[in-house]
């Protein structure tokens, strides 16, 4: 965190600090919501293929200040391109919630009529894409960059992921090809000490994803701490120097994973947990809000109440939602034999 | 497996009998590590490598035990850099060691596949024998419980078709304990995929035929050599995987109507035992193939491209039960309408027996 960041975030006004937490808070519900609905129907014991949402979950609790700071900057126009824990960005960019969770649960409803599922979001009004093969999300970054540069909008894309995924191969030659062709993307990392059961100490060589940045010759900063308003200064700066043509930068946040890997994940491999791996960043921020006299206590309960009643509606609509028809398995499939 | 299954197998492949049920039964996941286990025990050019390996076990059980028992130094954690670790497996197995590389799920092979196909595969022809790549790739394949299109598939027809590699699918535990052992010992790179439905993991469906007999001691189930895994005269399935399950599922609910399945359990792909699927076809004249990979350009097409270059008036019938050309659907309804489950498979010989 440079000191000109630090300002900023010191010059957000009541609202924007109330706009940040009622964004984490909204993520929070609808991921607690997700995370009562898939279990419901798991038992006995836990069958992955079994109940209302089968299949892999991967939650983002914990990781929300990274979602509410980087995505209140984003205009609708911006690219997003996320992985395989994408909730939190698909809500923080502006997904429809009734059309994210009507995916989640297969439905007809759902933003790929429930072809999709929760790793695989697509949602064209808001320009987002997620990817449930790690990394890959950087290179379709870079081509959404490019088609808004190439529209003469000053719109750019951001890319999200965690600190595993900075890893792989399609990382660093997106961060290479960014910055040779001073493309307007901003590359996000979750650091949240965790790749599955592997710590970051035993993947990556170097402390912070913000020294990779380096070696692109692209400017990066790693922001300890979670602190939503860290992201949201350090993300003020990368969003205008991309817009104003200056090319790419990264962002590393350290954040947190609240949950297992994927629900279901016993951690059995993880010897912090005992000791609480870090403090929950919602009700770390409320209290401050509530401090600094930027909220008030019924002001926070409105909010909450705000989210449950806007989640509970769209839980209630995807299971009212018609799952979608078998006969129609091959259909949106471009091959011979197949109705489109 | 019933008595006879076991005697005309042996006749026909001569391969060790699976120990009579009562003895000592195994998860497909328990059989593996045990594979690896005593291999490594043996001989300490083997080691294990890839994602989630150690701590966690691997995502599908494929190394749970194997850490406490091995260290970090022969059962090793990679970071998510594919290409990285399963070119530093070839490297070491172009030097004398026996890497088992885990790549988690097939599905990720994209952001590897240059390794593989490439260079594991191509460089003991491109050296004239001179190097060989003693190399084990272990990945996990199959859907059925929605894990959507980037996680659910089979695969093994794009690495089958790919020269250079042998392609292995076990379908029980008996049979897992051994192709792994003979992969292991095999001097050529092995690509040995296991299907997460056949594993016999406590937090997924399980078929009964997932947990079975399995030896205690070392032995090898040759690669190349299918199995009779069920006799019959009517119709032949000829499949692999958790199709081999649902296959035996639909043959012993038909038997009480009086229609004989044989299904053929081709347990690896390449080579590929082409001599049993010719009897098979010769026995019963109609042939089904079961493949949970795309039907296209497929496994399917080499079976009946098999029998018609054997004799192109072999068959009186000839289908396919496969994943149709289309990404595996996320929801349920939808995955299920395209998976082989054991519905369609017995609207199939239903109709077979009828032609
Ligand atoms: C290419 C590829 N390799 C491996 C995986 C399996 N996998 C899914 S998530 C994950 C860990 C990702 O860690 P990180 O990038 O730190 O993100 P986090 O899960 O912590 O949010 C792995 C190994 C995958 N999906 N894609």
């Amino acid at each position: 965190m440079t000191t000109e960041t630090t300002e900023a975030a010191m010059a957000l006004s009541a609202e924007q600090r109330q706009g940040l937490l009622r964004q984490m808070i909204l993520i929070r519900t609808f991921e607690e919501a997700i995370l009562r609905e898939y279990h419901a129907d798991k038992g006995p014991g836990f069958d992955i293929g079994k109940g209302l949402i089968p299949g892999e979950m991967h939650l983002a609790a914990g990781q929300e200040p990274v979602a509410a700071g980087i995505c209140a900057h984003l205009e609708q126009g911006d690219g997003l391109t996320a992985a395989h824990r994408p909730h939190h960005l698909a809500i923080a960019k502006g997904m429809n919630l009734r059309s994210l969770t009507g995916e989640i649960f297969g439905r007809e409803s759902g933003l790929g009529r429930g072809r999709g599922g929760h790793m695989h979001l697509f949602d064209p009004s808001i320009h987002f894409s997620c990817s449930g093969i790690v990394a890959e999300g950087f290179p379709p970054a870079l081509g959404q960059a490019f088609a808004f540069r190439n529209a003469g909008t000053n719109n750019i894309a951001v890319t999200v992921a965690g600190e595993g995924a900075a890893n792989a191969g399609a990382f660093h030659e997106s961060l290479n090809l960014a910055a040779l062709w001073k493309l307007p993307v901003i590359f996000v990392i979750e650091d949240n000490d965790w790749g599955i059961s592997v710590p970051r100490s035993s993947s990556t060589s170097v402390p912070s994803n913000a020294v990779r940045a380096a070696g692109y010759g692209i400017p990066g900063v790693r922001i300890e701490g979670n602190d939503v308003e860290a992201v949201y200064a350090a993300a003020a700066e990368a969003v205008a120097r991309a817009r104003a043509g200056e090319g790419p930068s990264l962002i590393e946040v350290h954040t947190l994973r609240l949950l297992g890997h994927f629900e279901g994940d016993a951690q059995g491999y993880r010897t912090d947990l005992a000791t609480v791996p870090g403090e929950d960043p919602i009700p770390v921020y409320r209290q401050k809000l509530l401090d600094a006299g930027a909220v008030t206590e019924a002001e926070v309960a409105a909010m909450e109440d705000e989210a449950r009643a806007q989640v509970e509606d769209a839980v209630e609509h995807a299971k009212n939602s018609p799952t979608p028809n078998p006969a129609e398995a091959l259909k949106y499939v471009f091959v011979e034999g197949a109705s489109s | 497996m019933s008595a006879t299954t076991e005697n005309t197998t042996a006749a026909r492949t001569s391969l060790p009998l699976e120990p009579p049920a009562g003895t000592r039964r195994l998860n497909t996941a328990k059989a593996l590590q045990e594979a690896i286990g005593s291999q490594m025990e043996q001989d300490p050019s083997v080691f294990v490598m890839g994602e989630d390996v150690g701590a966690y076990g691997g995502i599908f059980s494929s190394t749970t035990g194997l850490l406490e028992k091995f260290g970090p130094e022969r059962i090793i954690d990679t970071p998510i850099s594919e290409s990285a670790f399963i070119g530093l497996g070839i490297g070491a197995a172009v030097e004398g060691m026996r890497p088992i590389v885990e790549l988690m799920f097939v599905d990720f092979f994209g952001v590897c596949m240059d390794q593989i196909y490439n260079h594991m595969a191509k460089i003991h022809y491109e050296s004239g024998g001179n190097v060989r790549v003693p190399m084990v790739l272990m990945t996990a394949v199959g859907g059925g419980y929605s894990d959507g299109a980037q996680h659910s598939q089979a695969l093994w027809g794009t690495f089958a078709h790919l020269p250079g590699m042998k392609v292995v699918i076990p379908s029980n535990p008996y049979d897992a304990k051994g192709l792994m052992t003979a992969a292991i010992r095999s001097d050529d790179p092995v690509v040995y995929m296991f299907h997460k439905g056949v594993m016999g993991l406590a937090w997924m469906a399980k078929n009964k035929r997932s947990i079975g007999a399995v030896p205690e001691e070392d032995y090898e189930v040759p690669l190349g050599k299918a199995k009779v895994v069920r006799e019959g005269t009517d119709v032949s399935i000829v499949t692999l995987s958790l199709s081999v399950h649902h296959s035996l599922d639909v043959a012993e609910k038909l038997a009480d109507e009086g229609i004989s399945v044989e299904v053929l359990d081709l347990r690896s792909l390449v080579p590929l035992d082409r001599e049993t699927i010719i009897a098979t076809a010769s026995k019963t004249g109609k042939v089904i193939v079961v493949d949970e990979d795309y039907q296209s350009f497929g496994l399917s097409g080499e079976i009946a491209a098999t029998i018609a270059e054997h004799s192109p008036t072999l068959l009186t019938h000839f289908s396919r039960v496969c994943m149709p050309d289309t990404p595996i659907p996320y929801a349920q309804e939808l995955e299920y309408a395209v998976l082989p489950t054991a519905t369609r498979i017995e609207a199939a010989v239903r109709k077979a027996v009828a032609a």
